[in-house]
């Protein structure tokens, strides 16, 4: 039997979650990558690999590895990220909350996946031998809440940071919008049917600390978004990203390309 | 404590006995009068039903088999329940929340059109 393609539905952001879960059973393998040129510092790529189980219909547990590379510098793993999401209400309601909760053991990590209290430029400036001195060893909590009004998706998330030293806990935000260019599907199949491509805009950035809570000294990011689901699983996303203010870099572009296992263990039960 | 014996016997299997009786299709009890009595716009459109074979095929296959008979746990689409009991608006709600309890995950990442979609195709089964 010939493999089918999938519209995999994913969401184009890369730093906003959804309150969309996986699906139980399915696996979703998804590289990510940041590149970026801060302003006196040297271009980088940051990137991390995520592995995204659905343990349950209310459950999505995930686990990451981070890497960077720094022209003129040196390329280095940063660290690992283990996260888990829980949808405490069983229905779709017009608001639907999520509950993240994750520990980061990183260093040096450039990825950008999410940006809270004070974290700007100024973080790129030292060079990778220095930076992986700092370890952060960080729990962190979001507030996910989502919604989807005809055809729109509507995300904003809360989040919450704490680095297992002495310091303060760190706040930051992202929300984003997206849609299917097309609502309806087609009756026949197609890789470039308008279905398959989304777009919206995301937006996020740092909510200073505990102690100096606000938008001062903080990094601010915006930009569009769109991801194609491809056929054979796949789905490739891209979004360019523009810094808000002089804390900001001024340019990320990041692209990603995932792809889903159904019922990932059944394959190794003997299950279709 | 002899006398007492047959109420407990009560006490412990009535709830189990329950739980079995509205274990399958209890979510048709749940739906909201308002989302039961829904129409689906594409009600019968071939152009719709081919749709919806595709996105049945893309999403739901995996776990109620191509056929639409079920695989191992997950249920057969073309039971008496699902063809005739149920109305469109019921299996819209239903595609809409899932079964969460049960392992069904909400489909609300789909537009309403190919939920609609979905659902024509799923009544055209029993055709």
């Amino acid at each position: 039997m010939t493999s089918l393609p999938t519209v995999a539905q994913e969401r184009p952001y890369f730093v906003t979650y959804s309150h969309e879960m996986e699906e139980p059973g399915n696996l979703d393998i998804e590289i990510c990558n940041a590149v970026g040129k801060p302003p006196g510092a040297n271009r980088f790529l940051g990137s991390n690999i995520e592995f995204e189980y659905g343990v349950k219909t209310w459950w999505t547990s995930e686990f990451y590895m981070d890497g960077q590379a720094t022209a003129n510098d040196s390329t280095i793993f940063t660290g690992y990220r283990w996260e888990n999401r829980f949808r405490p209400l069983l229905r779709e309601h017009r608001i639907n909350p999520v509950i993240y909760v994750e520990f980061e053991n990183t260093s040096a990590d450039k990825a950008l996946r999410e940006v809270v209290g004070h974290d700007g430029v100024p973080d790129f400036a030292d060079p990778n031998w220095l930076a992986r001195q700092d370890k952060e060893r960080e729990i962190e909590t979001k507030l996910i809440l989502g919604s989807n009004y005809r055809g729109w998706n509507i995300s904003e998330n809360v989040i919450a940071e704490k680095n297992l030293s002495n310091d303060p806990w760190e706040f930051g935000y992202a929300w984003a919008v997206s849609r299917p260019l097309r609502l309806a599907a087609s009756a026949h199949r197609c890789a470039f049917c308008t279905e398959r491509f989304q777009t919206g805009i995301e937006m996020y950035g740092g909510l200073g600390d505990r102690y100096s809570f606000g938008l001062h000294r903080t990094s601010q990011y915006v930009g569009p978004a769109v991801n194609w689901s491809a056929p054979g699983n796949l789905t490739l996303s891209f979004s360019p990203q523009f810094g808000l203010n002089d804390y900001s870099i001024p340019r990320i572009y990041r692209f990603g390309i995932s792809y889903e296992i159904e019922q990932f263990l059944g394959i190794f039960r003997g299950g279709n | 404590m002899i006398r007492r014996l047959p109420m407990l016997l009560m006490l412990v299997t009535l709830p189990a006995a329950l739980m079995f009786a509205t274990a399958d299709g209890a979510w048709l009890a749940q739906v909201p009068a308002g989302d039961h009595q829904k129409n689906n716009p594409y009600e019968k459109q071939p152009d719709a039903i081919a749709a919806g074979r595709i996105i049945f095929e893309e999403h739901c296959a995996k776990c109620h088999g191509r056929d639409a008979e079920g695989v191992k746990k997950r249920p057969s689409l073309k039971t008496e329940r699902v063809q005739h009991q149920a109305t469109e608006g019921d299996l819209h709600w239903l595609l809409l929340n899932g079964s969460m309890k049960k392992g069904m995950p909400p489909w609300a990442k789909l537009p309403d059109p190919q939920l609609w979609q979905l659902i024509s195709y799923l009544k055209s089964l029993h055709e």
